[in-house]
């Protein structure tokens, strides 16, 4: 078997009397989606944020690429190549596409007019965020420099997916990316996410949403009562029973991980 | 995956609609307009500005539109405007500060004290006066950004401890303008005039346009601007994608607070002495935030141009100027001023609204 991308063994995170992470385990593998999903409270935010760096675990450790790595930020994450879209996008509405593409990691100017007087260089950020956009088929831009607040919903989060599959060089994560888009707004969505990994870069899905999960997921972690319940093939199970596992109403049998 | 399952494949197989495009087709010249003033917010108050010197200038003929007269204006407001641009700062992080005025005085203060009771050299007075400016825009920054406490209170704390600090600090003696002029002249440096073809600058004028222009240039251009706007825009947003925001806001507080000191030293010029009770400890925040409102810079942050706030002050200045110039009741400045104020922020709220 091929070493995982991320791994996790036995996390265990408690917020004062409450465990959100028990012992728990977690693997991404290379070039695969692998969906995430359970009940409110079962922990699977937690689980991403401790991936993300953004928040730090209590035990277990976190191997990227085999080679265990300690965040204490999401900057450490980002500066290892995961890359997070969160629910709420993390944009400022009233800069552009531009600045927001590159919040945080921009780009100066070649010689002394960056080094001296740290001037950006524009130019060359609005190139790379038009040619990222078009890379993912996004949209035939008019106006890089338009703000964000004047995107749709759709549009919005088609930037936040850019970003982070421009930057994301090992690992994209992507939390709820449909709960608040529209049916065919969700349909374009799905699709930059196959476009992501047809580019050989592995995605961590969270939602809620299982048409969606069954359709672009490769593998579904199942996550109940602080750990992972199992992960199963959605070729070879229903939504039904996903619904049943993740409730708790039913009990998977057999081998829980799938070769 | 259960053939009922599939109940998206309808929307799947129409494909063809567009729904991620930027093209919008064509705008008419009012929501061009809209849309100007939206990505350039400074437009405001300087068509607000224009009109008002062309109302001035009408009413009052050459005697407003002299050389001297427009360059007496920039000496008035020299203060406020350098005032203004540090208020600007703070405003964009959706912040407010009620102590910059105070923070001014006691710089000024700090800068005469020090030279006069200790006989240190002016040249070494001035920037031991910025540096503690400096020090008090870091507690301010430390406290809004480290203990979360809004800007409001710390600052309104801060302006009365300053404030007080001040006169204790001062005994209430003003050191006069001739002592300063035989022993430390450097105290006056920002007084001195230079005229060019009958218009009177002063090198505080120079200062104030200097740190206009600069501010202007690193907010525009360099990442630490950008960052300013992304944390008053969004401070959990700019914190998600990678901005300190605690490192931005103190950096904020700080050149704010040597902005504030600079205030100070231009208020030795052109008052030429220092005295711990000007008023400019008193009123200096609220004429601030006045220039800065008039200026088109939103409350809420994370909108608006330093070099808005800029034209907020000289709106100020023309205002009083004309008027008075044209001999009405100093109150009908502040009656206009108060219109002026609660119009911008009407402009405001509707630049907000996006086109749809």
């Amino acid at each position: 078997m091929t070493t995982p991308v991320l791994e996790a063994r036995g996390l265990v995170k408690r917020y004062g009397k409450v465990t959100a992470l028990d012992h728990c385990d977690f693997d991404l593998r290379p070039g695969e989606i692998l969906a995430v999903i359970g009940d409110n409270g079962a922990g699977k935010s937690t689980l991403i944020k401790a991936l993300s760096g953004a928040v730090i675990p209590d035990g277990g450790e976190i191997l990227l690429d085999g080679k265990p790595v300690a965040f204490t930020s999401p900057n450490d994450a980002r500066a290892q190549g995961i890359e997070t879209v969160y629910q709420t996008l993390a944009m400022s509405p009233a800069l552009s596409i531009a600045d927001n593409m590159f919040m945080g990691r921009e780009l100066r100017m070649p010689g002394v007019m960056g080094k001296v007087f740290r001037k950006l260089d524009r130019k060359r950020m609005e190139e790379f965020s038009r040619e990222k956009l078009a890379e993912l088929g996004l949209m035939t831009i008019q106006n890089i420099n338009q703000t964000v607040e004047t995107l749709s919903g759709g549009q919005r989060q088609g930037v936040a997916v850019a970003r982070a599959a421009a930057f994301g060089s090992r690992v994209v994560i992507l939390d709820e990316p449909t709960a608040a888009l529209g049916v065919k707004e969700s349909r374009r969505v799905l699709e930059l996410i196959q476009s992501v990994r047809s580019r050989g870069i592995p995605i961590i899905l969270i939602s809620h949403n299982m048409p969606h999960v069954f359709e672009v997921a490769d593998r579904i972690h199942i996550h109940r009562l602080g750990k992972r319940l199992c992960v199963i093939d959605p070729k070879a199970h229903s939504m039904s029973d996903a619904v049943a596992y993740m409730t708790g109403a039913a009990v998977p049998e057999g081998h829980l991980e799938p070769a | 995956m259960a053939s009922s399952d599939r109940y998206e494949d309808v929307v799947r197989t129409r494909n063809a609609e567009k729904f991620a495009e930027f093209d919008r087709g064509k705008k008419s010249v009012w929501s061009r307009f809209h849309d100007a003033l939206h990505s350039t917010p400074a437009l405001v108050p300087l068509i607000v500005l224009l009109a008002a010197c062309i109302i001035f200038g009408l009413v009052l003929g050459s005697k407003f539109f002299s050389p001297f007269a427009l360059t007496l204006i920039l000496q008035q407001v020299q203060i406020v405007g350098v005032l203004a641009a540090a208020q600007a700062l703070i405003i964009l992080t959706a912040g407010i500060d009620l102590s910059v005025g105070a923070i001014a005085v006691l710089c000024s203060v700090i800068m005469g004290q020090v030279s006069f009771r200790y006989g240190v050299p002016a040249g070494l007075a001035v920037p031991i006066g910025l540096a503690c400016g400096t020090a008090i825009g870091a507690a301010n920054g430390w406290l809004v950004s480290r203990l979360r406490l809004p800007p409001f209170i710390v600052t309104l704390g801060m302006w009365q401890i300053v404030l007080a600090v001040n006169y204790l600090y001062s005994a209430n003696e003003t050191i006069r303008a001739q002592d300063i002029e035989t022993s430390a002249p450097f105290l006056q440096f920002l007084g001195t005039k230079f005229t060019l073809g009958g218009a009177v600058f002063t090198l505080g004028v120079v200062l104030m346009l200097l740190v206009v222009l600069v501010l202007a240039y690193v907010l525009r251009s360099t990442a630490w601007g950008r960052h300013v706007y992304a944390v008053g825009d969004d401070p959990e947003a700019a914190q998600l994608a990678g901005v300190d925001r605690h490192k931005t806001l103190m950096s904020v507080y700080m050149v704010v607070g040597f902005i504030c000191g600079l205030a100070g030293w231009v208020m030795i010029g052109r008052f030429g002495s220092v005295s711990p009770s000007a008023t400019t400890g008193v009123i200096g925040n609220i004429q601030a935030i006045t220039a800065v409102v008039i200026g088109g810079i939103s409350l809420f942050g994370g909108r608006g141009s330093i070099v808005g706030a800029f034209f907020g002050a000289l709106i100020v200045g023309v205002f009083e100027l004309g008027l008075r110039m044209a001999g009405a009741d100093p109150q009908w400045t502040y009656l206009l001023i108060g219109v002026l104020i609660i119009a911008a922020v009407t402009v405001d709220q509707w630049i907000r609204k996006v086109t749809a």
